[in-house]
């Protein structure tokens, strides 16, 4: 396998395998809650679905609500080209890419909390409200982790900063990066969505923060949208298992291994947490919050020492 | 053992955090016994040639810290029935972000301390002793500082003498077995009678906020 093709499978195996990755949570919750739970490949069955369907737009929502699942897609796809997914270089990288990275997610964020506005829907607003108010803390802790990996490799380039230097750091720096990671992993969960600060499956809109927004979606628009979700999910989980454990050394094929093995395993570890502990009270997720980013300011002093 | 130091004092410092950041007692107390056991790990662990003193040092402090003091408070909550810190003077997230610029302070601070040469005594485990000393301290006097209830101010306490201890490992070797003994058993004490106030307070008072003890008046 020819070097300079890695990233390219790597992104197309990503995006293949993107809704597996909420469908392996889900699974692993349902088996540690004692039940049997919809096999993994569910996402896959439920887009097909919604793509062979109509969409219905209501008469009150205008472009902005039109434009949502596209938009949406594209920036994260977009943000996904910066990650190095196959463990050793993105498909494009630039010094600097870190912050591309965190605003083209962000810019996804944006267009669903414009499309949630556009319907004019209270619980809507409300939703969007609360999901601009999370993520803006987020923000602020996924860069706090960022500065901490660029402080030990001296890259501002993410592929620079989970690729080969940050295999050679885990021998001398392991607890602050571990420190590090473990933050990340409580700042995906945030940031996708997932338990303890939104539950994916709640049926109940007053305490829905992402599903909320999504609620007037119907059909292939809401199919992109899940698909986006998903897409979010895994490529997070893909950095956060490249920053964990670093491939940069070995064969392109056993990378691309790693990377489904980071894909599953976050997946289950989001099962896990699911099933573990029940979803915040609002006015706790700024503490939860607050304390990935206590870990990741941890890490990032212990670095600069 | 030496591996053992950094990550058993990075836990240390997560254990402050944990405290800085919950608002159930019962947890606080918890972390506070973690911190305990950390501690009494920890001295054994820095001194390099394993002697008798530095086990007894351990054992002593895993029995006081991490199985005494808690149960003690555990048992004063229990008299007090006081399950969670209602109304601290400083919101759980800014002690936690106050918590997280100690921490930075502290490393900033023990780079700069004169007389703590890398490689002397126990700060030699890459200077991460002095530092996470120093945090421990801070921490314990922001919770008690910052909080109302008496248990948790207590808790506070114990976390800055723990910080306390911290720094004297540094010296471990030098200062004899018997001065770490009593001031062991000085803390023993000082909880003790803390306990016996908390639940004179919450009897006098019906709760065992400290505000309550700002006016002075005669009976």
């Amino acid at each position: 396998m020819p070097e300079r093709a890695t990233p390219v499978l790597a992104l197309i195996l990503t995006l293949l395998l993107a809704p597996l990755v909420p469908g392996v949570a889900a699974r692993t919750r349902a088996v540690l809650t004692g039940r049997r739970g919809s096999p993994i490949w569910q996402l896959y069955a439920d887009l097909w679905k919604l793509f062979r369907r109509g969409i219905v737009y209501a008469r009150v929502t205008t472009i902005p609500f039109r434009l949502v699942p596209v938009v949406a897609l594209a920036a994260i796809v977009a943000a996904s080209l910066l990650v190095p997914l196959d463990g050793r270089t993105s498909v494009f990288a630039f010094p600097g890419d870190v912050v591309a990275f965190v605003y083209t997610l962000a810019l996804a964020r944006f267009v669903l909390v414009l499309g949630a506005l556009d319907t004019g829907s209270s619980f809507e607003g409300m939703g969007a409200s609360r999901e601009v108010t999370f993520a803006a803390l987020v923000e602020f802790a996924l860069f706090l982790c960022f500065a901490a990996l660029s402080v030990v490799t001296h890259q501002l380039s993410l592929s620079g900063m989970a690729g080969v230097t940050l295999a050679d750091r885990w021998m001398t720096a392991a607890p602050a990066l571990s420190l590090v990671a473990a933050g990340l992993f409580i700042l995906l969960l945030a940031e996708c969505s997932r338990s303890p600060v939104d539950d994916p499956t709640t049926h109940l809109e007053l305490t829905m923060i992402h599903e909320v927004m999504i609620l007037d979606h119907s059909g292939p628009d809401l199919g992109v949208i899940l698909y986006a979700s998903a897409v979010r999910l895994s490529v997070l989980a893909a950095l956060l298992g490249r920053i964990a454990w670093p491939v940069a050394k070995l064969a392109p094929a056993l990378r691309l291994a790693a990377l489904v093995a980071a894909l599953v395993l976050v997946g289950v570890l989001v099962g896990i947490v699911e099933a573990s502990m029940a979803r915040l009270k609002l006015a706790k997720v700024p503490l939860y919050i607050a304390g990935g980013a206590a870990l990741s300011a941890f890490g990032l002093v212990l670095l600069l020492r | 053992m030496r591996p053992l130091i950094e990550p058993i004092l990075l836990a240390v410092a997560l254990t402050n955090f944990a405290v800085l950041g919950t608002s159930r007692m019962t947890a606080c107390v918890r972390m506070l016994a973690m911190q305990g056991a950390l501690l009494g790990v920890l001295s054994i662990a820095v001194e390099r040639p394993l002697s008798v003193h530095s086990i007894a040092l351990g054992a002593g402090t895993v029995a006081v810290k991490a199985l005494g003091l808690p149960w003690f408070l555990r048992w004063a909550m229990r008299e007090a029935a006081v399950r969670r810190e209602v109304e601290p003077v400083i919101g759980y997230m800014a002690s936690l972000l106050l918590g997280a610029l100690v921490v930075g302070v502290s490393f900033a601070v023990a780079s700069r301390l004169p007389g703590m040469v890398p490689g002397q005594g126990g700060s030699a485990p890459g200077g991460l002793l002095v530092p996470i000393a120093l945090a421990t301290l801070l921490s314990g006097l922001l919770v008690l500082i910052t909080r109302s209830k008496a248990i948790t101010q207590v808790v506070g306490y114990l976390m800055l003498e723990n910080g306390i201890y911290l720094f004297g490992l540094t010296l471990v070797g030098r200062i004899s077995f018997l001065v770490e003994i009593g001031v062991l058993l000085d803390v023993f004490v000082a909880v003790f009678i803390m306990g016996i106030v908390v639940f004179h307070i919450n009897r006098e008072f019906d709760s065992i906020s400290a505000e309550n003890l700002v006016e002075l008046r005669e009976a």
